[in-house]
């Protein structure tokens, strides 16, 4: 419990501050625990249920635990229309899991989301934020080895 | 004043006013359903769209202002298809089941699907089947049916500073939850139920208990005894077509025998009682140095905020039991042995204008008499329902009289039912003890009205006290902020979780706007004033229980039967 | 053949961005200095006169939103810079802001002088962590270098919510709330963040004004199109061969962009129809090709210009299957405020779905025709009104698309 503290109290002072300070607690564990929401809203000073609101408003954000690397696929139409599926498709063989589930050693997490902004060759997915653009169904295996 | 056109009518209206007050002065209907006569415009459910000449698209009604010349049609083709598709995109999510529900005939959806002749659905029912959250004993939201108008959550946070609800997710998985999701009894939700009059449909209402009443009726071995808190009987009428304030105290008596009451007595007994228990207590707080500022507690949503949120100040609460739970607490002892009955036999039903009374019955805590002092808890809606189940025609009935022993009461105990009440009843106590003089004008005016914070400084021969009325729990928060912080310079502080005090509680007819609030505190002071007897200590059967079983305000039998404690309701977050 | 002109990324690929001195050799930070020289409402009636338009998608007139909030006394005001680049097939902003961050910086610091503001934000899309950084760096050795004087710049970051492109929903975000659209009026020049007068523009709005200050406005309006002067930095995505980022006079016609500059449709197959705008923008089929980009002549076939992204599909692609895409994307991104965009998105890919899945009838089509034209008309915000278009102009142009899917 400290420990979200610490890493939500450098914040305190910046207005509107809570959704760096939420930026801030993903960056250690992917996710927002219930401890952390109730610490910002104390450290921001504001009732609990406006930073819950806060926190599941922003699909960046997650209330529940996700896994160490989070694989995002963009589904955006100009990823749809260049094979977006069959990375899905892909990456589903690759790790054992679906979309929105996260593998048995807590390692990789599938989530689907919107343009990344990578958009000069597509598709693109991104790990942990760094993007891979121009994904072909072969490259996944060995995109997923560098997280090794 | 600005001049507008709205569908061919020309009205001048303030320069600030929105489409939709022109609209009202120009006798021109808008339809709304986000909209709140007391609350912030929020601009999101944007059924009140029309046209405005000049501009591409459709303006909603209740946020836009109006200017000069503007020419504005409420009705049109495009209007209407509007109107009609958004319904329809609300209806089609929305459970049809408009027959059982709690709110029919009083649900603002259900009546704009009437008055756009909403037929058939081109949108597939999709109903999402989510659990009701009956955690608590006084309130039950259905989520189901919330239609996302954001107006209970206003009220539980800006009028109430509760802060139990609010928004969950975004887009189609947005909902109105109980903070962090969880239930409603782990959130910080004092069962107030002014969320429930800020609901036009029936996603949140009072946990109906009207079976149990009934059960009760039925059963030949049970004692049926009432009560009924000062609030119920200045707004029942609205519940069987009548004006607010016209119920006849004598009729409703008779009308309460009919559902079934083997007795009929008062709340307002306890009320008189309430204020020799408490104006006592705070002559003594204040003569030996006790805890200051005292704070009322007949509010039992107020009692669930202050263990809630300042649990540092349950020190600063009066120890008296509320109205309610004296009266539970004498029915099955004091007024048992009166009448030669046993106690075991009565089932204790008292009729409220709240919904936080319920909890409050349930507390553990509340079984001084042996058994649970009240059993039942009937809001004043709950209470309307049985009126009109049993087909009573008021303007026939023959007025009649309480039973005896606890069905006695003066004006004091009326008023306890508008903020400001219970400090003008104990101030013309207080003052008569204090002084050993007759208070020639019982009428304390400082302490009437809707005005959130209200003070005054009251000379009691020489002894100068100052007290405070808020009501409404954001104003209390603002008053409690002021003891926390040792700088409240009262004695004794009046708080009322509803605004208006109980007659704008949780359990009353479903009340939209403080003005309806403001015409029920008008019927309790005329009730006041038509009485003989004014002053609490002045209630016969008050005086009697002295004599006979309490002996003394705050004597022993008083601190087993009519005093409390309260605990740190140690919440994990608020 | 048109050719490309380079304004907002003149200095693409010809400096370091991490350097200040390397913007500082190529020009920068002068034209701040002028306009610190002029007065207040002179650098306003400059951009007037240029004709700057936004180039977030509104496309409303630079120097006069700039005049409303010069107009009024506060005690406070803020510069915005929308950096919250979600339109998908836009990444222009990101290039921007990649590759020349002061020329961003530079353009809110005259934008502050202009209206009397200290203080400026951009809100930088969770997306790009790494352009967060960029900008960070630029800031603190714009900063070190003293060349913003007393205007203070605060990097953003969104959190994943394309509804915050939208500049009420912005504000309240960077406010630290939900990001929730408000209603309007007032308008964020009034009162914007935390009610205080709000400039909220475009980054490569803000990366225009550099050179209109130094240059005047006479010369940037005549460039491009009279209407809407100046360049539009485009993204090529889709079925066409160069996917690239492009930046051309607004006079350019979208045949010019797509076979001039993007090459055409790989592997010899024909043109179906271009999404121009992101993916609220309308499909626009081949018989209006000639028609040039600026907002207006887009605006007259019923298109937009939007972000500048220009989405591609051939001959062989399935629109309506690329419409259900679209629509599902709008449910997703929908905040659920007002009634009419929560249940109406849902509605819509829920109808497009069926449709697309060949499980749909014509009563179907009907029914999106009128809710979309509901929606368009009478959600709260941009998105719940742009939301429907895709929909609409693919009805409209392509018919017969949806005609063989319906039972």
């Amino acid at each position: 419990m400290a420990e979200f503290k610490e890493i939500i109290m450098p914040f305190k002072n910046t207005p509107g501050g809570i959704i760096q300070a939420f930026h801030a607690v993903q960056k250690k564990i992917n996710y927002l625990p219930e401890n952390a929401i109730i610490d910002a809203a104390e450290v921001f000073g504001i009732p609990v249920k406006e930073a819950y609101g806060v926190a599941t408003f922003y699909s960046y954000f997650s209330i529940k635990p996700r896994g160490k690397y989070i694989i995002r696929i963009c589904e955006s139409a100009p990823c749809h229309v260049a094979g977006a599926a069959e990375i899905i498709a892909s990456l589903e063989r690759e790790l054992g899991i679906k979309i929105g589930e996260t593998t048995g050693d807590g390692k990789f997490t599938m989530e689907l989301t919107e343009c990344v902004g990578q958009c000069q060759a597509t598709p693109v997915i991104t790990i942990n934020g760094k993007p891979y653009a121009g994904v072909t169904p072969q490259q996944v295996a060995e995109i997923l080895a560098e997280y090794e | 004043m600005i001049n507008v056109i709205i569908d061919g009518i020309k009205v001048s209206a303030p320069d600030n006013a929105s489409i939709l007050q022109a609209a009202e002065l120009a006798g021109v209907k808008v339809p709304t359903l986000c909209y709140h006569p007391d609350q912030a415009i929020k601009a999101n459910c944007r059924v009140c769209v029309c046209e405005v000449e000049g501009l591409p698209l459709l303006q909603a009604a209740c946020s836009t202002p109006i200017r000069d010349g503007m020419v504005i049609r409420t009705n049109t083709p495009a209007v209407i298809e509007a109107r009609r598709t958004i319904l329809q995109l609300i209806l089609a999510h929305h459970p049809q089941d408009c027959l059982n529900c709690i709110r029919n005939k009083n649900c603002e959806l259900q009546a704009l699907a009437e008055q756009y002749a909403i037929r058939e659905n081109p949108f597939e029912l999709m109903v999402r089947g989510l659990p009701r959250d009956t955690s608590t004993p006084s309130i039950v939201r259905d989520p189901d049916k919330c239609i996302l108008c954001r107006r209970c959550e206003y009220a539980c946070s800006e009028f109430q500073s509760v802060n139990a609800l609010g928004l969950e997710n975004r887009g189609n998985h947005a909902m109105i939850v109980p903070s962090l999701g969880k239930d409603l009894l782990e959130s910080p939700c004092v069962m107030c139920g002014q969320c429930i009059h800020a609901c036009p449909v029936g996603a949140i209402h009072e946990n109906e208990e009207i079976d149990e009443f009934l059960a009760a009726v039925a059963d030949p071995d049970k004692i049926v005894v009432t009560q009924m808190a000062p609030a119920v009987r200045v707004a029942i009428g609205e519940e069987v077509g009548m004006a607010t304030g016209d119920m006849d105290m004598n009729v409703l008596v008779t009308a309460l025998r009919q559902i079934g009451f083997d007795y009929v007595l008062h709340t307002n007994f306890t009320a008189d009682l309430t204020i020799l228990e408490e104006g006592n207590e705070l002559l003594k707080r204040v003569k030996e140095g006790g805890k200051l500022p005292m704070f009322t507690s007949c509010s039992p949503g107020w009692i669930n905020f202050c263990e809630t949120y300042y649990p540092d100040l349950l020190d600063n609460l009066s120890t008296c039991k509320s109205p309610q739970q004296m009266f539970g607490a004498l029915v099955k002892t004091y007024w048992a042995e009166k009448m030669g009955v046993d106690p075991s036999k009565i089932y204790s039903v008292s009729i409220m204008p709240c919904t936080a009374k319920k909890f409050e019955a349930a507390r553990p805590e509340m079984n001084s008499s042996g058994y649970r002092d009240v059993d039942l808890v009937l809001t004043t809606r709950e209470l309307g329902r049985l009126f009109r189940m049993t087909g009573l025609d008021f303007s026939r009935i023959a007025p009649g009289k309480f039973d005896s022993w606890m069905g006695a009461y003066t004006g004091a105990a009326v008023i306890f039912g508008a903020t400001g009440g219970v400090m003008e009843a104990a101030l013309r106590t207080v003052y008569e003890v204090v002084t050993g003089n007759e208070l020639k004008d019982v009428n304390f005016t400082f302490a009437r009205g809707m005005e959130g914070i209200k003070e005054a400084e009251i000379d009691l021969n020489g002894l100068k006290v100052r007290v405070a009325i808020a009501h409404g729990l954001a104003n209390a928060r603002k008053v409690m902020d002021q003891v926390r912080a040792g700088e409240s310079p009262y004695h004794f502080i009046e708080i009322m979780a509803c605004p208006g005090g109980c007659i704008g509680g949780g359990g009353q007819p479903i009340t939209k706007s403080n003005a309806k609030r403001a015409e029920r505190i008008e019927g309790i002071y005329k009730e006041d004033e038509g009485l003989l007897l004014r002053k609490s200590h002045e209630n016969p059967e008050v005086i009697q229980i002295y004599e006979e079983f309490l002996h003394e305000p705050l004597g022993h039998k008083s601190h087993e039967l009519l005093h409390t404690h309260y605990h740190d309701k140690n919440k994990k977050f608020l | 053949m048109a050719e490309e002109l380079r304004l907002v990324l003149k200095n693409f690929g010809k400096i370091n961005p991490l350097k200040v001195e390397d913007y500082l050799s190529a020009g920068g930070y002068k034209s701040l200095e002028k306009a610190r020289s002029m007065n207040p409402l002179e650098v306003v009636e400059v951009m007037k006169k240029s004709g700057l338009r936004g180039r977030g998608g509104a496309g409303f007139n630079t120097g006069q939103k700039w005049f409303f909030a010069h107009n009024i006394q506060a005690d406070e005001k803020f510069v915005v810079c929308n950096a919250d680049e979600g339109e998908p097939g836009t990444y222009k902003d990101r290039i921007i802001m990649e590759n020349d961050p002061h020329i961003v910086l530079e353009g809110m610091a005259i934008c502050g002088h202009a209206i009397g503001a200290t203080q400026g934000y951009i809100y930088c899309r969770g997306e790009y962590p790494g352009v967060v950084d960029t900008l960070n760096t630029a800031i603190a050795q714009a900063k070190e270098k003293g060349l913003l004087g007393d205007f203070n710049i605060e990097v953003r970051m969104g959190a994943g919510a394309y509804v915050c492109g939208e500049e009420t929903a912005l504000i309240e975000s960077i406010e630290g709330n939900r990001g929730e659209p408000r209603f309007r009026p007032p308008y964020p020049p009034v009162a914007g963040l935390w009610q205080k007068p709000t400039i909220v523009n475009n980054v490569e709005t803000f990366a225009n004004v550099a050179q209109i200050i130094e240059k005047g406005a006479e010369w940037f309006a005549g460039i491009g199109a009279k209407s809407f002067p100046g360049t539009k930095v485009l993204t090529l995505t889709g079925d066409i061969n160069k996917k690239i980022f492009i930046e051309v006079p607004t006079d350019t016609t979208i045949k010019e962009v797509v076979f001039g500059f993007g090459g055409g449709i790989p592997d010899g197959k024909k043109f179906k129809a271009v999404q121009i705008g992101g993916t609220s923008g309308g499909f626009i089929p081949e018989e209006f090709i000639e028609t040039t980009i600026d907002f207006d002549s887009m605006r007259k076939i019923e298109a937009t210009l939007g972000s500048g992204a220009v989405f591609v599909i051939d001959e062989t692609r399935d629109i309506v299957d690329v419409v259900t895409r679209i629509a599902k994307f709008f449910e997703h991104e929908s905040c659920g405020k007002c009634a009419p965009c929560r249940e109406g998105t849902m509605r819509v890919h829920l109808l497009m779905d069926r449709i697309n899945d060949g499980k749909g009838s014509q009563a179907d089509v009907a029914l999106l025709k009128k809710l979309s034209r509901v929606m368009a008309s009478a959600c709260l915000c941009g998105l719940g009104q742009a939301a429907p278009t895709p929909v609409v102009t693919t009805i409209n142009h392509f018919g017969m698309d949806y005609h063989a899917k319906v039972q």
